[in-house]
């Protein structure tokens, strides 16, 4: 969570969320939440599991560039 | 009852007073409510905790303001905003306008990064490796990022 939010600050092209999975049902089902912390990226990019920070920022430019 | 027990309130306090700098206001957006539930009307089970969750953290640092909004009075603007469901809150200073955000209780493990995001915005820092500084600056394109989580 808190990889996502520094890059926030750090950057006025990003907003990040913190969703609690339990009480946003529909949003879960939405993005097949199965297991947590599950991270989506401009609806194009996801993945499960916590990532150092570089591999996050990869998955980032990864989501801008799809 | 106080959500906070009093030692960690205290233990806040310390860690507010050595490391937040600035000033943070938390825009948090709920459901203020009455004591009649009108049937079919939209209901927010976890608005009251988050709430006073939040105003028991606020009162844990002069540097912290929480304000509230009622989602239901105030649509308009929550979808300014971009909140479009609550409860929801904004970690926001002078200079950071509202794009760290939580939907939902911040329980467990997600109240310690409340608690480090409410310092890294009122102090202004965010430790990120130059690497990621410099790819950040590159971004041509806005990024939403959402992390689903359950309370730990």
């Amino acid at each position: 969570m808190r990889t996502a939010h520094k890059l926030a600050m750090a950057s006025p092209r990003v907003t990040a969320d913190m969703i609690e999975a339990g009480e946003f049902p529909e949003l879960s089902q939405r993005y097949s939440v199965m297991a947590v912390p599950k991270i989506v990226i401009n609806e194009t990019t996801s993945f499960e599991g916590a990532l150092p920070e570089s591999m996050f920022v990869e998955k980032v430019l990864e989501a801008v560039q799809a | 009852m106080a959500l906070l027990r009093e030692e960690d309130a205290a233990k806040l306090r310390e860690i507010f007073d050595e490391r937040l700098k600035g000033d943070v206001t938390l825009v948090h957006y709920t459901q203020i409510a009455g004591k009649l539930i009108v049937p079919g009307a939209a209901t927010c089970p976890a608005c009251k905790d988050t709430r006073e969750l939040l105003q028991e953290l606020a009162d844990t640092s002069d540097h912290i303001t929480l304000e509230l909004h009622d989602f239901a009075a105030e649509v308009d603007q929550a979808a300014k905003v971009g909140v479009e469901k609550i409860p929801a809150t904004l970690v926001t200073s002078a200079a950071s306008d509202g794009r760290v955000r939580y939907f939902g209780v911040p329980s467990g493990y997600e109240f310690a990064s409340l608690v480090e995001d409410v310092i890294d915005v009122g102090s202004g820092t965010s430790e990120l490796a130059a690497e990621t500084e410099e790819a950040l600056k590159g971004l041509q394109k806005d990024v939403h990022i959402q992390v689903f989580v359950t309370p730990t």
